[in-house]
């Protein structure tokens, strides 16, 4: 007899639709397990054996072929366990098969026939309602996850038994809610932490306000790590299309957050040595790097320096893009990647800064250091600051502005931004003929801008990411055209050349 | 043929010998007891050839004799190098002070300019490669507002001190003069090419050697001796005790020019050699206007003023010269805001009284405000 069920397979964030067949004949006793699967795929058989048994019911003593289609892709983990539990106890005649037909199965399964959340509840919620299925049937565990998709029915399962009731229609779960993207989950760092380096701290108000990327560079204990780790709790919470785009990734990853926290920006901070595959996704299937993890958060790369070169120069279209794409000969998978970066690094090879009498750094060794840091991403980082060791007088100062009240200005210049660019975009994004000088510069600024160019040997770029920085502080002051005060602290915020 | 002054036949052999012998002299000049470089090139060519090679060196003289001037001529041409030599008007007379002068200068770059050398002032500004920050801002601003005050700025463009006193008269808009060890045509150290380039166009690039010539070590003290010559005051920037461009120094004592060292910390080792030179009683260089009061006399400048200050901005200089360095610093030592602070520090950067490193710190530049605006 023949029976088959629904479920979805991922690649990269997405789900593709994968339909399990199982014929149970005559024949001498066997399971096998075909459509290129994996090792994990093929460990299924010993589960589905042992969860049928431990379950009550009878695991066939026949020939039994499951088939996983389409039979060209490659299928990978253990999230196929349910399905093939499910086609087998169908096509063995222990459950009807009709009431199944509209319904997509998700589940690892434990030998006691209890079911295990697998990756990607969210996009396969989401494929199902566009293959125009009635529900999803997932661990339970995994069914607030799977419920934010809108238009399909989620259904939590416990264990293999309420499968088989489900199916005879002897039960039915009650639909689980969509749990809410709104209000914040548990406090995140505060910035109040900041204490004494005005300058950090308004960097960083300015990088959130107009998403510009940042690089901060000074001594270990000035404090560098500690400012980016508050950079997420500035920004404006998620909205809903955003939090839904970040639990996709999460989901696909196997990493949702709990319900509490939706609208929480990711904050990813990869060490070093992580390979640019690690960093900006690959491997076979393709799996999402660091950047798609930071989509529309955070992603901190702290010893810039250090990172390997290929793993740098492998950022550069994500940063441009908002996207990677990554092609392998099956197939190409597009991930998202819309994250805002921050980089820290030491001033010298020893970390210590040259002014200080400890620094051995040969000037040779600062000067490749400092070419080193320049080259890495030196068109898109918009904000380059140098903090020192905050003093004892400034540590012992009361707490700075707390992040509420940063975020409420941040929020304004954001809407300002919206309102000019179209919702949702900031001045990060902006290409240098959008920004027209003569309408949005003041004469005093335009001048200012002027004697840049020919006194601090700007480029073209460079005096484009200042114009986009005097933009985002204009916005900050709540100013309609940007004046000279804007365009000069823009200027201490440029990159400078290695000297 | 490049157009441009013109060599004698005997002083282009003469240099022709001296790039033949060019590994003999090393040996020798290399060795301790050996005679100098600059000591062997001041001999006629016949000492010279024996000194350098025995029979050997004499084959070589046999050779470069033999050798037709028209060959030379045309390597001249084809590698787009003029050729001076000490016999023509628009050979520059200060190196004719020297004994030890070079038969022949070998260039790039507008010739016209050699008649500069002969009029206008001339500083040679040297100094070691391995500098610090300290000394290569030192040296830049030196370049800049030497080039400014329309004095012609001498240097070796080596790495470091060299380089940047170059790149500040190129700032300043200023003729600059390169004298290299090897062929003028090649960039020697080979990173420095952009430099290179934009000193041919914008100044001229020297040496005593013919196109092609490798950098022996030889050639670094025999250059020295060149620059010293060119320059009516040579400033050494920033140099560790034993530093070659101390050499320089002492060439130029020698000549009976003035000796400059710009003053450095006592607790780097990396101005021990300038901070003797001081010791010794070198004249004491704090800026552009010492050397220009070495140079042309007392009080004698161009006028080198900012624009006039509002108090506002005055007062945040005011910060920087007590030696606050960053925003922040100069923000809560005054108590204005880390933004207003920044806007006045990129103002003052603007107006050329600050300037900024690579990684953000602030600090005054030797322009002065002007006399009205000082309460």
């Amino acid at each position: 007899m023949l029976a088959a069920v629904r479920t979805f397979a991922i690649l990269g964030v997405e789900a593709l639709p994968v339909a399990v067949e199982a014929d149970v004949s005559r024949g001498l006793p066997g399971f096998a397990i075909v459509g290129l699967p994996d090792a994990a795929v093929r460990e299924s058989r010993e589960r589905v054996r042992s969860a049928l048994s431990n379950c009550g019911f009878e695991f066939p003593l026949r020939r039994i072929t499951a088939n996983l289609a389409p039979a060209d892709l490659r299928k990978a983990g253990p999230g196929f366990d349910l399905a093939i539990a499910a086609a087998l106890l169908a096509a063995s005649g222990q459950i009807p098969v009709a009431s199944l037909e509209r319904l997509a199965l998700a589940g690892e399964l434990a030998l006691d026939g209890s079911i295990r959340p697998v990756p990607g509840a969210l996009p396969m919620a989401e494929a199902a309602r566009q293959a125009g299925l009635r529900g999803i049937a997932v661990a339970a565990r995994a069914a607030p996850e799977a419920a934010l998709a809108d238009g399909v029915d989620v259904l939590p399962l416990e264990r293999l038994e309420q499968l088989a009731a489900l199916a005879r229609g002897q039960w039915s779960p009650a639909p689980v809610a969509a749990p809410s993207t709104n209000g914040r989950g548990p406090a995140l760092p505060d910035l109040a932490d900041v204490r004494g380096q005005p300058s950090l701290r308004r960097a960083l108000e300015v990088a959130a306000a107009g998403g510009h990327s940042m690089l901060v560079t000074g001594p270990p204990g000035a404090g560098k790590t500690l400012a980016a780790r508050r950079l997420p709790s500035i920004l404006p919470p998620l909205d809903r299309e955003e939090a839904l785009e970040v639990t996709r990734v999460a989901s696909a990853c196997g990493r949702a957050p709990p319900p509490g926290r939706l609208c929480e920006r990711p904050f990813r901070a990869p060490h070093h040595t992580v390979s640019a595959a690690g960093l900006v996704g690959g491997g076979n299937p393709p799996r999402p790097g660091e950047v798609t993890l930071a989509h529309r958060g955070v992603l901190m790369l702290d010893e810039l320096a250090e990172f390997s070169r290929r793993a740098l120069e492998a950022l550069r279209q994500p940063l441009e893009e908002g996207r990677v794409t990554i092609t392998r000969a099956a197939h190409s998978v597009e991930l998202p990647c819309r994250f805002q970066l921050v980089a820290a690094a030491n001033p010298c090879p020893c970390g210590r800064g040259t002014e200080d009498e400890d620094c051995n750094c040969s000037p040779l060794e600062v000067k490749r250091y400092r070419t080193r840091l320049s080259g890495a991403l030196a068109d898109r980082i918009d904000i380059a600051l140098a903090v020192e060791q905050p003093s004892a007088e400034a540590l012992a100062t009361g707490p700075g502005e707390s992040s509420a009240v940063v975020r409420d200005r941040v929020a304004e210049a954001r809407r300002r931004q919206g309102e000019r660019l179209g919702a949702g975009r900031v001045n990060a994004e902006l290409e240098p003929d959008a920004l027209n000088p003569r309408g949005e510069l003041d004469d005093e600024a335009r001048e200012m801008l002027a004697a840049g160019h020919a006194r601090l040997r700007l480029s073209g770029r460079g005096n484009h990411r200042v114009l986009r920085v005097a933009r985002t502080i204009a916005d900050l002051a709540g100013a309609e055209r940007v004046g000279a005060a804007h365009v000069g602290e823009a200027l201490t915020m440029r990159r400078r050349a290695p000297d | 043929m490049v157009p441009g002054p013109t060599a004698c036949d005997a002083c282009l052999r003469r240099t022709l010998l001296v790039d033949l012998l060019a590994p003999y002299i090393e040996r020798i000049a290399m060795d301790r007891r050996g005679r100098s470089a600059p000591e062997l090139l001041s001999l006629g060519d016949e000492k010279l050839a024996r000194a350098a090679g025995g029979e050997k060196g004499l084959a070589f003289l046999r050779r470069a004799s033999a050798t037709p001037a028209r060959e030379l001529r045309r390597l001249l041409t084809d590698s787009g190098v003029w050729a001076c030599c000490r016999h023509h008007h628009a050979y520059p007379p200060r190196l004719r002070d020297s004994r030890e002068a070079p038969a022949l200068l070998t260039g790039v770059g507008d010739h016209g300019r050699l008649g500069a050398l002969a009029g206008e002032p001339v500083a040679t500004v040297v100094g070691s490669r391995r500098a610090s920050s300290y000394g290569r801002g030192a040296a830049r601003e030196l370049g800049q507002l030497l080039a400014a005050s329309e004095v012609i700025v001498v240097s070796g463009m080596a790495l470091g001190i060299d380089a940047k006193a170059h790149r500040g008269a190129l700032d300043g808009a200023g003729l600059t003069v390169a004298v290299l060890g090897g062929g003028p045509e090649t960039s020697y150290p080979p990173r420095q090419a952009r430099l290179h380039g934009e000193i041919c166009e914008a100044g001229l690039v020297l040496s005593e050697a013919l196109p092609g010539a490798s950098s022996w070590r030889w050639r670094f003290p025999a250059r020295n001796r060149i620059m010293a010559a060119l320059g009516g005051v040579t400033v050494v920037v920033e140099a560790a005790a034993h530093s070659g461009s101390l050499i320089t120094a002492g060439m130029a004592a020698d000549l009976g020019r003035t000796v400059g060292a710009v003053p450095g910390p006592i607790n780097s080792w990396l101005s021990a050699g300038t901070n003797n030179l001081l010791a010794d009683g070198a004249l004491v260089v704090r800026g552009a206007e010492d050397v220009l009061d070495a140079l042309l006399g007392p009080g004698r400048r161009a006028p080198n003023t900012g624009a006039a200050l509002e108090p506002g901005l005055r007062a945040v200089l005011e910060r920087v010269e007590r030696g606050e360095r960053t925003p922040d610093a100069v923000a809560t030592d005054g108590g204005a805001g880390a933004a207003e602070a920044a806007a006045a520090l990129a103002r003052l950067e603007l107006m050329g009284y600050v300037r900024s490193d690579a990684s953000g710190r602030y600090e005054r530049t030797l322009l002065s405000e002007p006399e009205a605006s000082r309460p």
